[in-house]
This record gives C-alpha cells, sequence and structure tokens, in this order.
C-alpha cells in the first residue's frame, strides 16, 4: 500500500508503532492489512490481538477484500480474543502479564514476528490511573522489543479530529512508540474523505502531509502525493492518432505516446465524440482500452457516437474497448481515482478515456480534486497510459482561455479547447490546440464537422479579422469564387480588346513602314537625278571652253563649285 | 450449613509479580474468614502454563475464577476491594 512510500519503507522492524484514529476510520483493517502482507509476502507469520471485536467478525468483515484470511489462519495469521469479557468484576490492581505469556506461548508456537494490538484502548480504561495505564503500556512496550517484535498498537481517539484532543494514555503512548500514524475520516459537504498521517517516525524521513486514502474493493489504499520518484516508463517519441485525421496534422503526427491530453469544451461541443474518436483509433491499432463515461450510459455513448460514424460496439465485442458507466459511482475523487485504476489495470489499458474528469470536482471534492487529478496524471504517466479526459467549462463563468476547474490544464500535455461561435443565427464548433508540449502545432483554428460520415475538420474563412464558420463561411466561399469568375471574364475582355488594338497598331507601324521604304527611294532617286545633272552641266561648261579656245586646256577642279 | 457448598476456586497469577502475589494473598485471607474448610484453591502460573489461561481467556493477571458453585465469575485484580470480593461470596453463600 501507498504507506511505505510515505515513510519512505513501511513500519519500522522490531519496534512499536502506533495508530490513532477515530471511529471507523480503518485502524482494525490497516492493522490487518499489515499482518497479512508479512504472512503472504514477507514469510513473517503475525498475531491479531484483538481487545474489540471477535475473531469471527473480523475475518468476516475482512472477507471482503480477498485477502484469503481463512487460508492464513493459524498457521500463520493467529487471532487472540482478548476481549473483557462482560461480566468482569474489578478488584484492585491487575495487569497484562497473563496475554503477555500466552502471547509468548503463541510465539514459540507459529514463529509470529509482527504483533498487532487491536483496540488498546478498551483494556487500558479499564486501569484505574493514569500511572496504571502508563505502566501497562510501558510494559507492553518492552515486551516487544525484548522479542524483537514489529508491533502495532491500535487507539481510539477521542473525538472527531484525533490528536488534539488525544486521551492521556494515548499521548504518553505517541512519545514512547517509535511510529505514530493517525487516521482520521472527516465529512466535508456531505462527502466523506479519509486522510492518514504520519505524526512522527523516529530514525526515517517520511511525508508530513495528511494523505487521503481509500477503503476500498482491495483493502486499504494511500495515495501516495507526487513524490520524485523516477519513471517507470521512458517517454516515447511515438505519435498515436487522435483519430481525426486533420487534428493529427494539426498536432504535428498526432498525440504522443503516455502523454495526457486534456479536452475543454461547453456542453455539447463534441468533447465525447471526439474522445470517441480517440477511442475508436485506439482500438484500431489493437491497444486496449478503457473509457469512463460519468455523463451517460456506455451503451448510449456507443448509440450516440454510431452518428458521427464512430463505431465502437465492434471492439466491446471483441474485449479491447470497455465502456464503464461511472455514472453511479459516487463518493469522494479518491474513491473515483481507486476505482478507474483498479478497473484500467484489470483490463490492462493503454488508453484511458475519462469523460468528463471534472466529475472529480463535483460539490464537496474541490479541495482533494485538485490532488487527485495531479495524482491520476502522474499514474498514467508512470504506467505509460495515455490519458485523453474532457473537462466541461462552466459556462457561467465563461472561462474560454481561462483555466479549468481542477487546474488539469497546466499538468496536461495537450489541451484542445472546444468553442462555439454563434454567428448570423447559427452555431458552429471551432476547435483549437491551446497547447501541446513537444509538437509543432497548428495555431489556426478550425471548423469541427460533424457528419454521418465522420469527424472533419474545415479549415475556417478568416478574412478582414473575421472568423466565419458554417453557413456563412459557405456563402463567403461562394460569393468569393463568383467574384472570382467575374474577374476573370472581365480579364479576358480586356485581353481581347487588347489583341484588336494591337493588330490594328500592328497594321498601322506596316503601312508607315511601307511609306519609309518609298520616300527613301524617293529619296535616292533625287539624289542621283541632281548628280547626273551637275555632271551634265560640268560637260557643258568643258565642252564651252574647249569651243572658245581661250584659255589653256585645264580641266576644271574637281569637285569646283558652279 | 449442614453441607456446605465447596467453593472452587481457580486463581491465575504471573510469576511472583506484586500483584500476583497480594491477590493469592488475599484470596487466602477471605477464603478462610467467610468459607472455613469448605473450599478449594488451584494456582496456576501463566508463565509456566499460559495454555491454561489461553483456554480460559485469561489474560489479565491476577484472575480470580470461581469454579465451582455455577455460574463461573471472574474477579480481575488483587482482590484487595472487600465490596467486590464478599459481593462474589455472599453470592456463593444465597445460590449454596
Amino acid at each position: 500500500m501507498g504507506f511505505d512510500g510515505i515513510t519512505h519503507g513501511g513500519l519500522p522492524r522490531a519496534r512499536t508503532s502506533l495508530l490513532v484514529g477515530g471511529p471507523g476510520s480503518g485502524k482494525t483493517l490497516f492493522g490487518l492489512r499489515f499482518l497479512v502482507h508479512g504472512a503472504r509476502e514477507c514469510g513473517e507469520p503475525g498475531i491479531f490481538v484483538a481487545f474489540e471485536e471477535s475473531t469471527e467478525r473480523i475475518i468476516a468483515n475482512a472477507s471482503s477484500f480477498g485477502w484469503g484470511l481463512p487460508g492464513l489462519v493459524p498457521s500463520k495469521l493467529t487471532f487472540l480474543d482478548a476481549r473483557p469479557s462482560p461480566d468482569l468484576v474489578q478488584s484492585g490492581a491487575f495487569d497484562l502479564e497473563g496475554l503477555l505469556a500466552v502471547l509468548k506461548a503463541t510465539i514459540r508456537k507459529t514463529g509470529a514476528r509482527r504483533i498487532v494490538f487491536d483496540a488498546l484502548d478498551i483494556y487500558l480504561v479499564l486501569l484505574p490511573d493514569p500511572v496504571a495505564k502508563r505502566r501497562e503500556v510501558y510494559r507492553l512496550n518492552e515486551w516487544l522489543l525484548a522479542n524483537k517484535l514489529t508491533g502495532l498498537i491500535t487507539a481510539k481517539a477521542d473525538g472527531e479530529e484525533a490528536g488534539a484532543t488525544m486521551s492521556h494514555a494515548s499521548g504518553f503512548m505517541q512519545f514512547m512508540v517509535d511510529c505514530a500514524v493517525m487516521l482520521n475520516h472527516r465529512v466535508s459537504l456531505g462527502v466523506s474523505q479519509r486522510n492518514l498521517r504520519v505524526v512522527k517516525y523516529r530514525g526515517s524521513s517520511f511525508d508530513e502531509n495528511e494523505a487521503p486514502f481509500v477503503i476500498g474493493s482491495t483493502g486499504f489504499d494511500v495515495a501516495i502525493s507526487r513524490t520524485a520518484a523516477p519513471r517507470e516508463k521512458p517517454v516515447s517519441n511515438e505519435r498515436i492518432s487522435s483519430g481525426v485525421k486533420r487534428l493529427d496534422t494539426m498536432l504535428g503526427g498526432g498525440y504522443y505516446k503516455g502523454s495526457s491530453i486534456l479536452i475543454t469544451g461547453f456542453p455539447g461541443t463534441a468533447k465525447t465524440t471526439l474522445s470517441g474518436a480517440f477511442a475508436e483509433a485506439a482500438c484500431k491499432r489493437g491497444e486496449r482500452t478503457i473509457f469512463f463515461s460519468f455523463d451517460s450510459d456506455g451503451n448510449e455513448v456507443i448509440r450516440n457516437l454510431l452518428s458521427v460514424r464512430i463505431r465502437l460496439q465492434r471492439f466491446v465485442d471483441n474485449g479491447l474497448l470497455r465502456m464503464v458507466s461511472a455514472r453511479t459511482i459516487s463518493g469522494s475523487a479518491e474513491t473515483l481515482l481507486v476505482r478507474i485504476k483498479a478497473l484500467a489495470r484489470e483490463h490492462d489499458a493503454h488508453c484511458l478515456v475519462i469523460d468528463p474528469v471534472s466529475t472529480l470536482a463535483k460539490v464537496g471534492n474541490e479541495l482533494t480534486a485538485h490532488g487527485v487529478a495531479e495524482r491520476l496524471i502522474d499514474w498514467t504517466k508512470s504506467d505509460g497510459t495515455t490519458l485523453v479526459c474532457t473537462s466541461l467549462l462552466d459556462e457561467l463563468n465563461g472561462q474560454v482561455d481561462g483555466s479549468t476547474p481542477l487546474q488539469i490544464s497546466t499538468i496536461a500535455d495537450t489541451w484542445i479547447h472546444l468553442n462555439y461561435l454563434v454567428q448570423a443565427g447559427e452555431r458552429n464548433r471551432g476547435l483549437s490546440i491551446l497547447k501541446s508540449r513537444g509538437t509543432a502545432h497548428s495555431n489556426q483554428v478550425r471548423e469541427l464537422i460533424l457528419t454521418d460520415a465522420g469527424v472533419t475538420l474545415a479549415d475556417v474563412y478568416t478574412a478582414g479579422g473575421e472568423v466565419l464558420m458554417g453557413t456563412m463561411r459557405w456563402e463567403k466561399e461562394s460569393s468569393e469564387r463568383i467574384a472570382n469568375e467575374v474577374a476573370n471574364v472581365a480579364g479576358k475582355l480586356k485581353r481581347v480588346s487588347l489583341d484588336a488594338e494591337e493588330a490594328v497598331l500592328e497594321v498601322r507601324a506596316k503601312s508607315l513602314r511601307t511609306e519609309l521604304i518609298a520616300k527613301q527611294v524617293e529619296k535616292t532617286l533625287l539624289t542621283r537625278t541632281s548628280q547626273s545633272r551637275r555632271g551634265d552641266l560640268s560637260l557643258g561648261h568643258l565642252r564651252m571652253r574647249q569651243l572658245r579656245r581661250g584659255d589653256a586646256a585645264r580641266p576644271p577642279a574637281k569637285g569646283a563649285k558652279l | 450449613m449442614k453441607h456446605p457448598m465447596k467453593h472452587q476456586f481457580r486463581l491465575y497469577v504471573a510469576g511472583g509479580t506484586q500483584n500476583s502475589v497480594d491477590a493469592a494473598n488475599n484470596l487466602a485471607f477471605y477464603c478462610k474468614q467467610n468459607l472455613p474448610a469448605s473450599h478449594e484453591i488451584e494456582l496456576i502460573d501463566v508463565l509456566t502454563r499460559p495454555e491454561l489461561a489461553l483456554a480460559d481467556k485469561v489474560f489479565m493477571t491476577p484472575t480470580l475464577v470461581r469454579m465451582r458453585p455455577r455460574p463461573h465469575l471472574r474477579i480481575v485484580g488483587t482482590l484487595s476491594n472487600a465490596q467486590s470480593m464478599s459481593t462474589m461470596l455472599d453470592l456463593a453463600g444465597a445460590v449454596a
């Protein structure tokens, strides 16, 4: 039991321990568990000295815990009915020597190493004065030490609150023994809370805080607070599917195996659907899964999920999936945790779904629920179990981006938030990943669409800082499509007209070029005519001079001007 | 009391502890005073015969068990309280 964890090893061997508690706080059970454990696992026979209850009643009361008491009696476990007879007449001083003698004889016979004195206070009240009580306790302690027995004495605490009003003898016992443990049974807001506290422990360090415990179907279960115990399982890099393909993409490949996932949202935001999708995916991979439903009956969940094509019944049939309708489990958060643990172990589950985990924080459990939730995650982590839990957000408080009631959000690895967006008379579901440790996750809000074909995510339409979903998204999308088409047509028209203009220009350019060539030809022609005329002219001059014969025959300088 | 009922007592003691010695002495004194010649005392030391103590469910010492007359009656302690002692013996006388 978890007690060993608190005291870092259990009760002190060959020493005396004291267990104090109010009525019904589990003293007898604790003592019995101690002996049974010794007898079954440590090979140490024990003796149970009962001052209050008859042997038959003790065995009958403990029979529901499956400890196999009758099989241990008498060789490994001896019961000694030391109830003072009711018609006992008292006259003068007496002591426990007789009992010790009987015990000694029994030890010689069975070789007992452990001994429990249950409800020693019954005997002590018979003693006339505090001195006598003290002497008897002292005698007992000395005797236990001398015989090297590991002893456990249980005693009642006066009043509800153990400790403060400890009777004189018990107070003295506390000083004398090496280890003192207090059991507490309180009722806060109608919910029973059991607590255990180690008051002192000579020669050992111990957890000084109150630790909740539960008397469950297997007996005594102390919930150890988070200790710095080494993780039993190495962290896994393996990713597992969330059951929704696009969500896996958003998470960069899915959840981490063995991580804890929190899905928060208002009622009706498809939290159960998402966790159902996860369960289905887990079963498809062949992982044993257990689904705790606190809201509705397991079969109801299966039926409801069928409407979005999450088919779980086949896995229930082949034994991979176990649906637990936990609506009826009442009790403290601690009890719930113990039940969850026991059932998950029984099923050998690798994936655990709790829908919703906020049940733990029901009225009366606020104080402990957070610790329980922490231990739940701690436990699934150390077991390598992938935990998906949903949490209901209080619509009145409207903590959309705030913390969850249990503050699980801070310890969960992945936090997916679902909310409603109300627009244009519609409610649409939006999904966003608030955090996901160690994964490159999407920052986008997606629309969660539940259809009879399954669960999918759609990109929301974001434009101008607006997030549109549902019909609005569709409308916006189609209007955009039309606008696109119009623009397309306009573009085409423009191109055609441009083509036409281009053609006109080209034609014009061609005619101009032709004109240009004509002009060039004309120009060349002109040049040539003027040259020949000039040649003609100079020839004419020469001829004239020759005819006149007045001057020496000299050819005219070439290029001379006229 | 022509045929006085014979009283049978069994006194469980734990060795030579003070309580045990006191009880034995007190018992002897009372018997001598109130039941002369009609009593029988069996002294059992639980340290040497624990099986008898277990069978009789005697866990506190000293314990006086009145074996006879019936019913069995028990007185725990040193028998120093004369009142309770004589109640027991008177009761015995009434039966007789």
